[in-house]
């Protein structure tokens, strides 16, 4: 659905991306996550026909973005990260200009409308002007003029920004009911977005690519460790041998608690091998206080600082 | 077309839910209204003042025409007003579309930036137009009241010739408006623009020299002079078409190279 290959835009000497690739799927959601100033709206842009490439292809339907503009852009819905709206119009002669210019017919202008204004639940705004919407609203009415004319392919910029909790909630369930039927792209700084609403992740980090998976696999593969954190009151040093003695501990370190001879350990061990039970039983047996035991896994925001800046580091090296 | 219709429809609409449209068009109205009083009352008071001679001293009846040299010299002050009225209506038509991010919009729908251009042109000059259709209130009462009636040629030459000469300075200014993101700025770069084109024109009509010569040809202004006689010249025509076309090829280039720019 959309190809995208060694895409490169320079600004003069400065790279903003650099020789990118990758492929969505029809009816899929991949989220490009980065931090700010990555190289992700410039990537959208382009995929828009917005801004020109510097090198490289990008497809979206089969149609080349530059060379056939006016068919990808029939096929796109865009919303970029500042909603395009028109403050001085009603919320109705807003979606009803962009329906005309989007080359929605005449005969279905109407429907559509209703329909998107359903869909993002704004329908009791229709003559409400739009500089007197809240953020969120506008937001919305972002999202409403993206879909407006159904379109298969649905970038979305930055869709959650500045919105509140509920909204963001609103809003990304709203994407994920879109999925299937539309194949989606958006990009955010936000983790659990991606975690919660995309199929895949492309992390990308000063204009390049630095990972491309699913936010599971992206999860398990970085973490390298599984981690197990307990509190027990005992000795420490004794507490520490016993567990050490487990088959799987890799490595473990503790601190002291406040309190009466307590101390909390963190412990790592292989991938897969879920040894809490063991380590429960091996304190209890010893006699000592087992306190609190539970699993971390390492979430996706940890995964991307270590994409993004650890990753950057050990290359350095 | 239907684009270009579509992008026109949303630029009046804008016109018209902006206050800069009724201010532009109530100074418009009250500066050219009391020219036109002014221009009625001096010329009726000099055939007046012609015909009481011709009465005292005897002679033929004086040969004033008062109804041509009221209009021709309406058409002529109206022709100056509007340099300073269309910098106000041309300076938002990109530039508010830039600032508002709104150019995204368009750029990513599937309509060419030729179509773009053309609606907010076809826009601004038909509020151009609507401008001018209460100053035909003035010209219908010279009409009504001249005795024998004036034929209405040079009336409408004198319209078509304000048209031309509006249009023109629309497709500056609307070029002007393309090339920046902030409204005063492009009013003042048009209005100084403008200016130049005036002074050219004062210039020009003074001296006898080839430079002065070509430059009185290509002023904007001194063409319009024919119409306002009621004279259609071809080649005025002609200057005025190819003038618009040149801005609209400006500020389509312009609006074009927006991708390249960013």
């Amino acid at each position: 659905m959309i190809e995208v290959d060694h895409l490169t835009k320079r600004y003069g000497s400065v790279r903003a991306v650099e020789n990118i690739n990758f492929q969505v799927e029809k009816g899929e959601i991949l989220g490009f996550l980065g931090p700010n100033g990555a190289g992700k709206t410039t990537t959208m842009r382009i995929l828009t026909g917005f801004l020109p490439a510097t090198e490289g292809t990008a497809r979206i339907c089969g149609f080349d973005v530059f060379e056939k503009p006016l068919e990808v852009k029939r096929r796109i819905g865009y919303l970029p990260e500042h909603p395009p709206l028109y403050t001085e119009m009603t919320v109705d002669s807003y979606l009803d200009f962009v329906a005309k210019i989007k080359g929605v017919d005449a005969a279905e202008r109407k429907k559509r409308m209703e329909e998107v204004k359903s869909r993002v639940s704004i329908g009791e705004y229709s003559r409400t002007m739009v500089k007197n919407l809240s953020k969120g609203f506008k937001q919305r009415l972002g999202l409403a003029q993206a879909l407006i004319h159904d379109p298969e392919v649905l970038i979305l910029d930055e869709p959650t920004i500045g919105l509140d909790p509920n909204q963001i909630m609103e809003v990304r369930q709203l994407i994920k009911s879109l999925s299937g039927s539309h194949t989606i792209i958006l990009s955010t700084h936000i983790l659990p977005e991606v975690s919660m609403t995309c199929q895949r992740v492309v992390i990308i980090s000063q204009g390049r690519i630095v990972a491309v998976d699913t936010p599971e696999n992206l999860t398990r593969q970085h973490q390298g460790a599984e981690k197990v954190h307990l509190e027990v009151r005992g000795p420490e040093s004794i507490v520490k041998e016993k567990i050490r003695e487990i088959d799987g501990v890799l490595r473990i370190e503790s601190t002291r608690l406040e309190g009466d001879g307590a101390f909390a350990f963190s412990v790592e061990t292989e991938l897969k091998k879920d040894i809490r039970s063991k380590i429960a039983r091996k304190v209890v047996e010893n006699g000592y206080d087992l306190l609190e035991l539970r699993a971390m896994t390492m979430s996706l925001e940890e995964v991307f600082l270590q994409l993004t800046t650890k990753e950057e580091g050990v290359r350095g090296q | 077309m239907k684009n270009v219709l579509a992008i026109y429809e949303k630029e009046m609409k804008s016109y018209f839910v902006s206050p800069i449209a009724y201010v532009v068009l109530t100074v418009f109205l009250v500066i050219s209204g009391y020219f036109f009083y002014n221009i009625l009352s001096i010329f009726i008071e000099r055939s007046m003042f012609a015909m009481m001679q011709s009465s005292q001293y005897g002679g033929p009846p004086p040969s004033i025409d008062v109804p041509a040299l009221v209009t021709r010299n309406f058409f002529g002050v109206t022709s100056t007003v509007i340099l300073f009225m269309l910098p106000m209506i041309t300076m938002a038509v990109f530039a508010d579309e830039k600032r508002r991010g709104t150019m995204e919009l368009l750029m990513t729908s599937p309509i060419t930036n030729l179509q773009v251009v053309l609606g907010k042109f076809l826009a601004s000059l038909s509020f151009f137009v609507v401008m001018l259709i209460p100053t035909m209130l003035y010209m219908g009462l010279v009409v009504a009241y001249s005795t024998p009636r004036m034929p209405l040629g040079p009336l409408l030459s004198g319209y078509l010739g304000l048209l031309l000469l509006g249009g023109s300075l629309i497709a500056l200014g609307v070029f002007i408006s393309s090339l920046t993101e902030n409204q005063i700025v492009a009013a003042s770069i048009t209005f100084g623009a403008f200016l130049i084109l005036w002074v050219i024109d004062l210039s020009a009509r003074s001296g006898g020299s080839t430079l002065q010569e070509v430059l009185s040809y290509l002023s904007v202004l001194n063409h319009f002079e024919d119409f306002a006689k009621g004279v259609i010249d071809t080649s005025s025509v002609l200057v005025y078409s190819s003038f618009i076309f040149f801005g609209l090829f400006l500020t389509y280039r312009s609006v074009e190279s927006l991708r390249w720019r960013q």
